[in-house]
């Protein structure tokens, strides 16, 4: 980590001298001198004022009250007073010289040292009153790289004989077994080009490249007859139609929902005091269904921000717009409604641009960013789109206290089988958002206090990016929306507009986070940060060609899955050399295949695989699988009860389990999940005591090594120790056992089989009930849990290798 | 074995690899108990303190505090029928409060026109300092010259969740890393066999749940660890029922051995991270349940706090703070639930402070007796303060039991024992109702910051690099308020 983030501060360093040595440049002499008119010249005259006596506070790191001076644009800007610092031509009306006139000495500018002289005060009325003109090379013509449109890099050619796998010349088009995929040969441009002189690791062995490309693309791991099937057949061919079924497979939107949830911060309660539980599983089930459909990403997200918007908008496109609704909602007693609903407003402008625009808004909440082109107006003027939803909290009526969450909710109905032939319909709400009929008008908040409203702004998208109205190239299958003449925007041309083609950052960010998922490490380390504070990518062309190939096949995300899984650089061994070891520990450079913890959900879907307990059935309420007591023990009225699933509930996937925002599940706290309160753009991945404790001994897991006990010998009744060991190793590891630890696991099994038959009563007080298997003998099973447990909390089990 | 040999080099080498030249002294074991993948990408060791050439967590200044136990009474005691005594109040009592005084004030409960409310507790002096305290605090009267009462804390949020979250993270909504989370980060911890942030509960969760001790956008590692006084202490610590200790030892001993080959076959160092963490798994459960159990502890040490063995207290978290102390623990954090007295507000605190008077004062006094309140902060806090108003939502009359006080966050009273603070004294000063500051406020940024000034910490250069900001407790705020400090 210190590596990449020296790194990062180097560029950082890089980055503002750069910005500095454009505002310099364009003050010195071998600029123009010819701009002004008169005796005025800027570049004797007003640029070294402005450098000596204001950028001290005012330059891009400092940037007091949000005034900026780098730039004839960052004049025009509004600063945290509300307005902006000058009036082009009337220097009367420009803050700037009131500021530096005022006679109150609070007032004046500059704070220390001398007040300007009456000479220099008249410099920069002349230069105001003759239009502020800027020497040409502002700072706008040099934009940092992510804000600028992508385009398609050239694919470095690689030579026949390089080139893994015989393959021929590359084609970025078509993706084919065998054939050069541009990821390798731009990910081996910036090897070779690298001095740390590593090459390429050969491919992963089958068993554990099965196992990946299971674990990333469903998040369940191959069976061991899939594996022994693939170590039959590990061409090229083959592994490219186990692909295939897994992108087609249901359990592919099961796995890719995680992350996309904890960027939606969905979960199944309010938060705060009264974390009352809400009802917007729907939302979630509609994620999940939209990824398997491979729902092209710009419709995704034209449902998500504004699917009531859309033309006949359908219950599903109003479904998906429990995107925005995810939001906490406080209604503890005294709340202030309208406050909790700017809140909420905020955290949907600050997600929004987390997630499609990597971009931090806020800070300019209260004041105008202070490192990236954002100001506070851009913050409100992205507010307005989101402004016009409707209270969520119900103040108490004839002055009682009691507050209540009032968000607009869709009603379903639900068909759902209950026996051969008979069905039930089932009623249920979700969270939607809807749109008031009347606007509200929307005013810059002074230091980011809603009591104190500014200058009025309307929706508009911020001035450094593409302009609104791109948007109208977005065609969908739904429909274009057009705007009455006049009228304001609405989300819908937000939504549009944040999945333009012409959005620099959109498809970059999203790329960019599939890529960490596969790879551990996004191409921007900073996933959260594609701004001047970032770090820079690693590799700047492979991510632009993959943005760029996003877009062009229709925003598919199994498109880009596939191209990923089906490149060399993923299919190589993950093991690790001492050479890459040391040049190279974070695999920064990818001369060697991903090796990293699986996600909290991931652990236990694997573990519930292999114990053969997992159940697959699909959607619907949260499901409550086995938690210690006392978790929930939480102040707050009507708090909600744990009620532990005793059927097949509790063992189904990890995406279904309840999430209670005060609460979480608590193995998945250990293994790094987040609260689900505000928008994670990526988990941390601890490595934990506390972790070995939960696999060891949360009731939970030791079910599953219970569940696994009994699996290997009811499904292996005739095999040898040998054949059943062998069996149970590929549960967890997939791959065949080296026989040093096959020969440790017959040796354990057996001595804990012996101890069991020495002491009896231990084995039965161990064996629950529910697991006992009349035909073995209590002790081989006990020997058998302690097998599986011990297989269970391996390092490669809880891994993607 | 020789793969497990060279395992075992690959595990010393990475020992040295990420750990410089520390090598395995007792940080550097504290830091693997915290160890961070490498494959994160919010880890940044580099922003924490500043000691980038050592790589150890040094203290930014000298200073005596190495420990922290904060008591946060949740609900919010009343700090006039405690800390504030008010004789103005006590005048008025009755009377109507003047509609400009309180209109537009934002509360919670109270609605139509209140009536003042004076306490009914008397209010003596105490020790050499004179420190003046309600009869609800006997014992910590006797302790009156270790404390400095703070009477003019404030702060931003009247909810309990909000305002709870701003007294742990310097921030109302969720997202933030906690106080404790990043004391943690800055300065690791002393003990390798206990988490270094350990949370301990009396009563229910506070209303803004686990996230008052989480570590928000640090690396997770830093969390607190809530030590549960019913149940297994931590979760999952204890073994399934019919496994023994030695089973559970083999089963370890076999896990690290099939870890150690897969080290030895693919090289990945966080597999002897792996492998380390069962070892202090392995460690805890013993370690823990040891810390845990308090029936050792001498009879007058019992007598002192008021503790039964078995019997989960507040008491039993005191005693139980002070052994994490002793031991290294960087941080405690005890929550008590039970504060919020809008209605019973004069007999729900005399039955609060009895839970938490004499053990708290026994914890001082314990600490003090072993030479560690010199080198332990004690606080006491709430999110808020209460009401010099009446607030009686069930109209019973102001002469009933059943009157309380609603949430207050203009002025409230916190007090600090040991860790340098200046003992035996008063900071700030509210008005003669006990309404707003008049004298020496300060915010919860300055809160926060003097308390990291007492760990040696410079409150605004304990900062994580987060969207492309450097964040901290203290925000954009915060100054030490020095003539507390000792």
């Amino acid at each position: 980590m210190t590596q990449s983030r020296h790194c990062s501060r180097k560029t950082w360093i890089s980055a503002i001298a750069a910005l500095l040595s454009i505002a310099v440049a364009s003050i010195s002499p071998s600029a123009t001198s010819s701009l002004i008119a008169d005796d005025l010249n800027f570049d004797s005259q007003v640029g070294p004022l402005l450098r000596s006596r204001c950028l001290q506070c005012h330059d891009s790191t400092t940037r007091e009250g949000g005034l900026r001076l780098l730039s004839r644009s960052d004049l025009l800007l509004t600063n945290d007073s509300g307005t902006s610092a000058i009036v082009p031509g009337d220097s009367l009306k420009s803050r700037l010289i009131q500021r530096v006139t005022a006679s109150n000495p609070d007032e004046r500018m500059p704070p220390e040292g001398d007040p300007l002289t009456a000479e220099q005060i008249e410099v920069l009325r002349k230069w105001i009153n003759h239009g502020a003109p800027w020497p040409e090379s502002d700072r706008t013509q040099l934009q940092h790289w992510a804000y600028r449109v992508p385009q398609r890099p050239h694919v470095p050619k690689i030579s026949q004989q390089e080139a893994s796998g015989g393959s021929t010349v590359a084609d970025p088009d078509r993706i084919e077994p065998g054939k050069q995929n541009p990821i390798d040969a731009f990910v081996r441009k910036t090897l070779e080009q690298s001095p740390a002189e590593l090459s390429p690791s050969g491919k992963e062995i089958p068993a554990r490249l099965l196992r990946r490309v299971f674990l990333d693309l469903i998040g369940l791991p191959p069976t061991p007859e899939q594996v022994i099937a693939f170590e039959a057949e590990p061409s090229p061919e083959h592994y490219a139609g186990i692909v295939d079924e897994l992108l087609a497979s249901p359990h592919y939107g099961e796995k890719w929902a995680q992350q996309w949830l904890d960027l939606a911060r969905y979960a199944d309660s309010n938060g705060y005091q009264a974390d009352q539980f809400r009802s917007i599983w729907p939302y979630r089930d509609w994620v999940i269904q939209a990824m398997n459909q491979d729902m092209p990403f710009n419709q995704m997200t034209i449902e998500q921000i504004a699917g009531d918007l859309l033309p006949n908008s359908s219950e599903s496109n109003r479904i998906a717009t429990g995107f925005h609704r995810c939001t906490t909602c406080n209604v503890e007693a005294g709340v202030d409604p309208e406050e909790n609903r700017v809140n909420q407003v905020a955290d949907r402008v600050t997600t929004t641009a987390t997630i499609w625009l990597g971009t931090t808004m806020e800070c300019a909440r209260c004041h105008n960013h202070k490192y990236d082109p954002f100001t506070q107006q851009d913050f409100y003027q992205l507010f307005a789109f989101f402004n016009n939803t409707p209270l969520e909290v119900e103040a108490p009526k004839d002055g009682g206290v009691q507050y209540e969450v009032a968000g607009p909710v869709l009603k379903l109905f639900q068909k759902e089988q209950v026996a051969a032939g008979t069905s039930e319909i089932h009623e249920s709400t979700t969270a939607v958002m809807v749109e008031m009929p009347a606007r509200r008008s929307t005013h810059v908040f002074l230091r980011g206090d809603f009591l104190n409203p500014g200058p009025q702004v309307t929706a508009q998208t911020p001035m450094v990016l593409h302009p609104l109205e791109a948007s109208s190239t977005v065609n969908l299958s739904a429909g274009d929306h057009v705007n009455p003449p006049n009228a304001e925007y609405t989300r819908l041309d937000l939504a549009k507009w944040l999945v333009s083609d012409q959005n620099p950052l959109v498809a970059r960010v999203t790329v960019n986070r599939w890529w960490a998922a596969f790879f551990g490490r996004g191409i921007v380390l900073t996933q959260e940060d594609f701004g001047t504070q970032g770090s820079a990518p690693s590799h700047p062309e492979l991510l632009d060609w993959l943005a760029v190939e996003f877009m062009e096949n229709e925003w598919s995300m199994k498109h880009i899955h596939r191209l990923i899984v089906m490149s060399d650089t993923y299919q190589q061994s993950s093991s690790m050399t001492e050479e890459q070891l040391a040049k190279d520990p974070y695999n920064i450079l990818l001369s060697r295949g991903p090796r990293f913890r699986l996600s909290a959900e991931t652990i236990r879907d694997n573990a519930l695989a292999a114990s053969g307990l997992l159940s697959t059935k699909m959607l619907g309420p949260p499901v409550y699988p086995p938690q210690p007591d006392g978790i929930w023990r939480h102040v707050g009225r009507n708090a909600p009860k744990y009620e532990t699933s005793t059927n097949d509930d509790r063992f189904r996937r990890g995406i279904y389990v309840v999430w209670r925002r005060s609460a979480p599940y608590p193995s998945f706290v250990t293994f790094d999940a987040p609260d689900r309160a505000s928008c994670v753009p990526s988990r941390s991945r601890s490595n934990t005591p506390l972790q070995a404790l939960t696999l060891l001994n949360d009731p939970a897991y030791v079910e599953m090594a219970f569940g696994m006990a009994r699996r290997i010998l009811l499904d292996r009744p005739e095999d040898s120790l040998e054949e059943r060991l062998e069996y149970a190793f590929r549960l967890t590891c997939a791959r065949q056992p080296r026989p040093e630890e096959l020969t440790r696991l017959a040796s354990l099994l057996r001595a804990e089989q012996q101890r069991y038959e020495a002491s009896p009563s231990d084995a039965a007080i161990l064996i629950p009930e529910s697991f006992e298997n009349p035909k073995v003998p209590l002790a081989e099973q006990a020997a058998w849990f302690s097998v599986c447990n011990v297989l269970l909390n391996l390092d490669e089990t809880i891994t993607k290798n | 074995m020789t793969d497990t040999a060279s395992a075992m080099q690959l595990l010393n080498r990475r020992s040295l690899l990420s750990r410089g030249s520390v090598g395995l002294g007792s940080a550097a074991l504290a830091s693997m108990l915290q160890s961070q993948t490498r494959g994160s990408t919010l880890a940044d060791p580099a922003s924490r303190l500043s000691n980038k050439q050592t790589g150890e967590n040094r203290p930014h200044h000298p200073c005596k505090a190495k420990s922290v136990i904060f008591v946060h009474l949740v609900g919010a005691p009343s700090h006039l029928d405690l800390f504030d005594y008010k004789p103005v109040l006590q005048r008025l009592d009755g009377q109507l409060m003047p509609d400009d005084l309180w209109k537009g004030l934002r509360l919670a409960f109270i609605r139509k026109q209140p009536a003042l409310l004076g306490t009914r507790f008397r209010f003596r002096q105490h020790g050499d300092s004179g420190l003046e305290l309600s009869e609800l605090l006997p014992s910590l009267g006797q302790m009156a010259d270790e404390l400095c009462v703070i009477k003019s804390l404030h702060t931003e949020h009247f909810n309990h969740a909000p305002a709870q979250l701003f007294l742990q993270s310097g921030f109302g909504q969720f997202g933030r890393p906690s106080m404790g989370a990043w004391v943690h980060y800055g300065l690791g911890s002393e003990n390798r066999n206990l988490p270094g942030f350990v949370v301990l509960i009396t009563g229910d969760i506070a209303g803004a749940g686990n996230s008052l001790w989480g570590s928000g956008f640090l690396p997770s590692v830093h969390q607190g660890v809530e030590f549960r006084s019913s149940g297994d202490p931590v979760l999952f610590l204890s073994n399934p029922d019919g496994l023994s200790t030695d089973a559970r030892k083999r089963i370890i001993d076999e896990i690290t051995q099939l870890n150690s080959i897969q080290l030895a076959d693919v090289g990945d160092p966080e597999i002897a991270t792996r492998i380390q963490q069962y070892e202090l798994a392995w460690r805890m459960q013993s370690a823990v349940p040891e810390l845990m159990s308090i029936d050792h502890e001498p009879e007058h040490i019992h007598r002192m706090y008021g503790t039964a063995p078995g019997k989960p207290s507040f008491a039993n978290n005191c005693l139980l703070a002070r052994r994490l102390v002793e031991r290294g623990v960087r941080f405690v954090q005890l929550y008590d639930e039970g504060w919020d007295h809008h209605s019973g507000v004069f007999g729900g605190l005399r039955a609060k402070c009895k839970q938490v008077d004499q053990p708290l004062a026994a914890l001082l006094l314990d600490l003090k007796q072993r030479g560690l309140l010199e080198e332990t902060l004690v606080v006491w806090g709430s999110e808020f303060g209460r009401t010099p108003m009446l607030q009686d939502g069930e109209n019973s009359g102001r002469e009933s039991d059943r009157v309380g006080r609603d949430h207050h966050k203009e002025a409230f009273a916190v007090w600090m024992a040991g860790g340098g603070i200046k003992p035996g004294t008063v900071y700030g000063k509210t008005d003669e109702i006990g309404f707003h500051i008049v004298e020496n406020p300060m915010h919860v940024n300055d809160f926060h910051a003097t308390i990291l000034h007492l760990l040696g910490i410079q409150h605004d250069e304990l900062t994580f690099q987060f969207q492309g900001r450097p964040y901290r407790l203290t925000d954009i705020g915060g100054k030490v308020i020095a003539p507390i400090v000792g």
